[in-house]
């Protein structure tokens, strides 16, 4: 009964090409987006997420490109996220075949965008993305974090996704920033604290180094999905094996 | 122009280019396009009606292009596939917005209440419903073929539509009380979920909708 948890590999794309991280930095080229995401799908996926990371104006266009090539073989949500500064850039990558949009950094300068595509396209096509680092500064644990994790904000990730919420996020897209690229597992209790103050699904990212990892996001973390990257990318498992774990650990997996 | 074999109605609620794309790769050699052209949704052969969004916003851009009487003539007479919004506007009266359908079957949209929103074990469940839940098919149905019952597909909604007559659901999908996930009725079948996002058991929906003789 209810929904089956899901599992959602994650492309991180710059200049055409599948790349991803450590800790937001030394990236590695891990191959064509397309042909990438047809492998997951035929693995199972439920869904995809890509995000841009581009870092030039000048190859933008680019991933809208990608996003119709994928679309057109496809047929799984497909969630499109980085660099979305204006209603407009939400309208774009809706028209290329992007389900969803994540907005991640416009949401903390400009929680209008937020709002404002929510109300254009619905709720259920805006994902706020909110990357959260455990802070001691601060009177509260999780901090927002913007730029891909080099600005602070100053502000609450758990008061903040509420806020998100109220402005018409449809779902919620959390990266622990201390953990993306590490291999220890998700931020558990960052997830778990979000998750029970909202009512939209959340994506548990960041940190996902074993296949037990992603039932904890589940199971501890309180995620409806779960997002990886480089745990699929460079063949340690496949999406049916991530699959199978979780069933066999008792989650409803489709 | 030549009369379409499928007329996909766009009423400029959000991207109708991902239904496009799943029937062109289901039925590659069939005209499909994307329409708002009342006069080629009566000449096609077969309508999907999709929808995304509110539905208030959809009722209201479905009549600013005056596309009301080509969508009900439409369910009177030939092959028509409702998605999502594309199923609730087909009903009297909708909680969201509190406004009224198009009023072709008698029933409600109403929203998940969140006073039962909890599994069996007691843990929350999440509104929007958002994801593939298991589609148990309550009648025999054409567009079922090939499509093994309990399959999954992928839902994205928080209003859900009850129907007053209990035999127009097609199928049912408990989250967490069962509710009506399609409806059929003559020439008419319709979805809450989304087939041009499920994977293959959609793919196979759609299909089966393309050669559909009712």
């Amino acid at each position: 009964m209810g929904c089956a948890k899901r599992i959602i590999p994650c492309l991180d794309v710059t200049d055409g090409r599948v790349v991803k991280g450590v800790n937001f930095l030394e990236l590695r080229d891990a191959g064509d987006p397309v042909e990438i995401a047809q492998r997951y799908n035929d693995q199972g996926a439920d869904e995809l997420t890509f995000l841009d990371i581009t870092a030039s104006s000048d190859n933008r266009d680019l991933i809208l490109h990608i996003i119709e090539r994928v679309a057109e073989q496809i047929f799984i949500p497909l969630t499109v996220g980085g660099g979305v500064r204006k209603v407009e850039d939400v309208r774009r990558l809706l028209n290329a075949g992007a389900d969803k949009v994540s907005i991640n950094t416009t949401a903390v300068l400009n929680p209008q965008v937020v709002e404002d595509a929510a109300s254009r396209f619905g709720s259920q096509c805006i994902v706020v993305a909110i990357d959260a680092k455990k802070v001691d500064n601060q009177p509260f644990e999780w901090e927002v974090f913007t730029h891909g994790g080099r600005n602070a904000t100053g502000l609450d990730a758990v008061k903040w996704a509420q806020k998100m919420v109220s402005l018409g996020a449809g779902e919620l897209l959390v990266t622990s920033m201390d953990r993306d690229g590490t291999k220890i597992g998700f931020n558990n209790p960052l997830n778990k604290a979000i998750s029970d103050a909202v009512d939209v699904p959340l994506i548990a990212s960041g940190g996902v180094g074993n296949l037990q990892h992603l039932v904890d996001g589940v199971t501890l973390g309180g995620a409806d999905a779960v997002l990886a990257a480089s745990i699929f990318h460079y063949g340690e498992f496949t999406v049916q094996q991530a699959k199978d774990y979780m069933r066999e650990h008792g989650l409803e997996i489709r | 122009m030549s009369r379409l074999q499928v007329a996909i109605v766009d009423y400029g609620m959000g991207n109708l280019r991902s239904v496009a794309n799943a029937f062109k790769a289901v039925a590659p050699s069939i005209s499909i396009a994307v329409t708002s052209d009342p006069t080629q949704i009566a000449q096609a052969e077969r309508v999907v009606f999709p929808g995304q969004g509110a539905m208030p916003d959809c009722i209201r851009e479905l009549d600013a292009r005056d596309l009301r009487q080509a969508v009900i003539a439409a369910t009177q007479e030939k092959p028509f596939l409702g998605i999502c919004i594309g199923l609730q506007m087909l009903f009297e009266h909708s909680e969201e917005g509190d406004v009224p359908g198009l009023g072709v079957y008698r029933g409600e949209v109403k929203r998940f209440p969140a006073d039962k929103m909890h599994d069996a074990q007691g843990a929350k469940l999440k509104v929007p419903h958002m994801g593939w839940s298991q589609v148990h098919q309550t009648q025999a149905h054409a567009l079922w073929a090939e499509i093994p019952d309990q399959s999954r597909f992928y839902y994205v909604h928080s209003y859900y539509v009850a129907p007053a007559e209990p035999t127009l659901t097609a199928a049912t999908t408990a989250y967490p009380f069962d509710y009506t996930g399609a409806i059929a009725r003559d020439n008419v079948f319709a979805v809450q979920f989304h087939p041009e996002k499920s994977a293959n058991a959609g793919l196979q929906l759609l299909r089966n909708f393309v050669h559909w003789k009712p």
